[in-house]
């Protein structure tokens, strides 16, 4: 193996540093999280417990975090499955070059790049004006469509623009109808890619905060809960809710990954044996 | 114009896409240029055209304050995203010979970006508070007698923070270009006599530009529109644009909100219009 120039071991203390940077800080608040009674928010340990977790789940000046943990589930399902649909349809539209279709690439775009905070003020007064109620499941869950859907689609372009158009070819020679094409020849091929797609519009709405601010109405999603907590709690209490809510985040991530592994396994094992000449 | 049933499918498949950017994105925006010309008084507010707003917003030092506040935070975090997010997508994708380790780093980096931006800010007072980890190893090393006041709840720690929430929008889009530069390349580079240095610079860079400027955009919209992070991290101390449009929703001048968020966006549109004119971001994907 060809000899690494020095520049390989300064860099890699760089991204060594880096990761450091990136991780450092949440896992000291996870160690914090697990103060004894008498700790506060800095160093030293005042002795180990599970006392801030047990407050949490106690629940009496903090709010319903667990209401508010509830809605923030339900509602990432919401934008996860939507996302999902919306963002396939919308990648095989994109595939031909219909009328309008470079405008609404544009309008996706920029529903990606503009302010969080203009979603959330422009959805909260129209629904003001049109005498609506904000609500997390109906403006809330629209705002946060704007943050997601841009995501997804460009997921979908990087699927599509890799995807081997001969698949489809043969269907349609088989006597495949479009829609058949679509149902047993397209989506089977990019549904890992699609395991993307969910994941990112789960989690960018269990975590969003900007655009949920304005248009959430009365009942809190997690992290206007942990916002407001932020605010008016100054006990390791707040660490435990980081620490738990960080766990499930992880959680979640792993259950994606380990879908799209078994995906791939079962992939692997019932693979097609064209071309194999059995 | 034909109307074929390719194109009638097209329509119908980017249907539902289209219903939502065009009630959750154009319309808000109209309603926000509408409302940005009415009226306000304490209680509610009064739909009447007026330049009101919009004279105040021009006619306030304070405005001119924070946008160059703004545009202050939103340079120095590019400046330090890029320099870290370049090195970071560099090592990855030319110092790292197995692909499964370069996928496994690269995920390692992504996992934060998927846990709440409040939980990660939190996580920085035990680090820079007065009595944080920081000041006390700074302490014990004699490099300080007093703990430094500046660390928390300064342009600092503003900074810092949105470093740590947005580098990652900066290695991700980087390291995708980077990943597709022929390595070919690289070796005629090196065979044609080009250092290490000569190579980055004349080749490895320039082709990487369409990466940087996806970043860019990014980074600077991310920064610009922020108001959070600018409130937690300063302990309400700093201002920027988001937070001059958070407080007045606070104090229900809606019409005054709307005025500077007009102006937030001609801002970021503008400086987007020139970033674009640098890559064509649809032939990227």
């Amino acid at each position: 193996m060809e000899k690494r120039p020095r520049s390989f071991y300064v860099l890699s203390v760089v991204f060594a540093l880096f990761v450091l940077f990136l991780y450092g800080p949440t896992i000291t608040i996870g160690i914090l999280s697990f103060q004894g009674p008498e700790g506060g928010l800095t160093f030293p340990m005042r002795g180990v417990s599970l006392n801030w977790f047990h407050e949490l789940f106690q629940q009496q000046a903090v709010g319903d975090i667990w209401g508010a943990f509830r809605r923030s589930f339900a509602l990432g399902l919401m934008v996860m499955v939507t996302t999902v649909v919306v963002s396939v349809m919308a990648g095989l539209a994109f595939r031909k070059r219909f009328p309008g279709s470079g405008l609404l690439f544009y309008a996706t775009i920029a529903s990606l790049v503009i302010p969080s905070i203009l979603i959330s003020l422009g959805v909260g007064l129209i629904f003001n004006q049109l005498g609506l109620k904000v609500h997390w499941a109906t403006s809330g869950f629209g705002a946060q469509l704007t943050w997601t859907l841009p995501f997804g689609l460009l997921i979908m372009f990087a699927v599509f623009n890799r995807f081997d158009r001969s698949y489809e070819e043969a269907a349609r020679d088989q006597g495949a109808s479009a829609w058949q094409t679509i149902r047993f020849v397209v989506l089977p091929i990019i549904a890992p890619s699609l395991i993307g797609v969910a994941l990112f519009g789960f989690t960018l709405s269990y975590d969003e905060f900007a655009r949920t601010l304005l248009t959430a109405g009365s009942y809190n999603t997690l992290p206007l809960e942990i916002f407001g907590m932020t605010t008016n709690v100054t006990t390791p209490v707040v660490y435990a809710l980081g620490t738990l809510t960080t766990a499930f985040s992880l959680l979640i991530i792993g259950a994606f990954l380990l879908l799209a592994w078994v995906m791939a396994r079962r992939r692997a094992r019932l693979g097609s044996d064209a071309g194999k000449g059995v | 114009m034909k109307v074929t049933r390719e194109t009638v499918t097209g329509w119908l498949q980017a249907a539902p896409l289209t219903v939502v950017l065009l009630g959750f994105l154009l319309a808000p925006i109209i309603t926000i240029v509408i409302v940005s010309f009415w009226q306000a008084t304490e209680f509610s507010i009064i739909p009447a055209f007026s330049l009101e707003n919009y004279q105040f917003l021009f006619g306030s030092p304070v405005t001119y304050k924070v946008f160059a506040a703004t545009f202050r935070y939103a340079f120095i975090t590019w400046a330090m995203t890029l320099a870290i997010g370049f090195t970071v997508a560099y090592f990855l994708a030319f110092h790292i010979r197995s692909q499964t380790v370069q996928i496994a780093l690269f995920l390692l980096c992504t996992i934060p970006f998927w846990t709440s931006n409040i939980i990660r800010m939190i996580s920085w007072i035990p680090f820079l508070g007065r009595n944080g980890i920081a000041n006390q190893a700074l302490m014990s090393w004699g490099v300080i007698d007093e703990p430094l006041e500046w660390l928390l709840y300064s342009d600092f720690s503003v900074i810092l923070a949105f470093v740590h929430l947005y580098t990652l929008f900066m290695v991700v889009p980087i390291f995708n270009t980077m990943m597709r530069i022929d390595r070919n390349l690289i070796e005629a580079a090196r065979d044609n006599g080009a250092s290490g240095f000569q190579t980055l610079v004349h080749v490895i860079i320039p082709l990487t530009k369409p990466g940087i400027m996806i970043g860019t955009i990014f980074v600077l919209t991310l920064v610009m529109g922020d108001f959070i992070t600018v409130r937690f991290m300063s302990g309400s101390q700093r201002a920027n644009v988001g937070r001059l449009i958070s407080n007045d929703i606070g104090l229900l001048q809606y019409p005054s909100a709307a005025a500077t968020a007009v102006v937030l966006l001609c801002t970021v549109l503008i400086m987007i219009a020139i970033l674009l004119r640098f890559v064509n971001i649809r032939k990227e994907l």
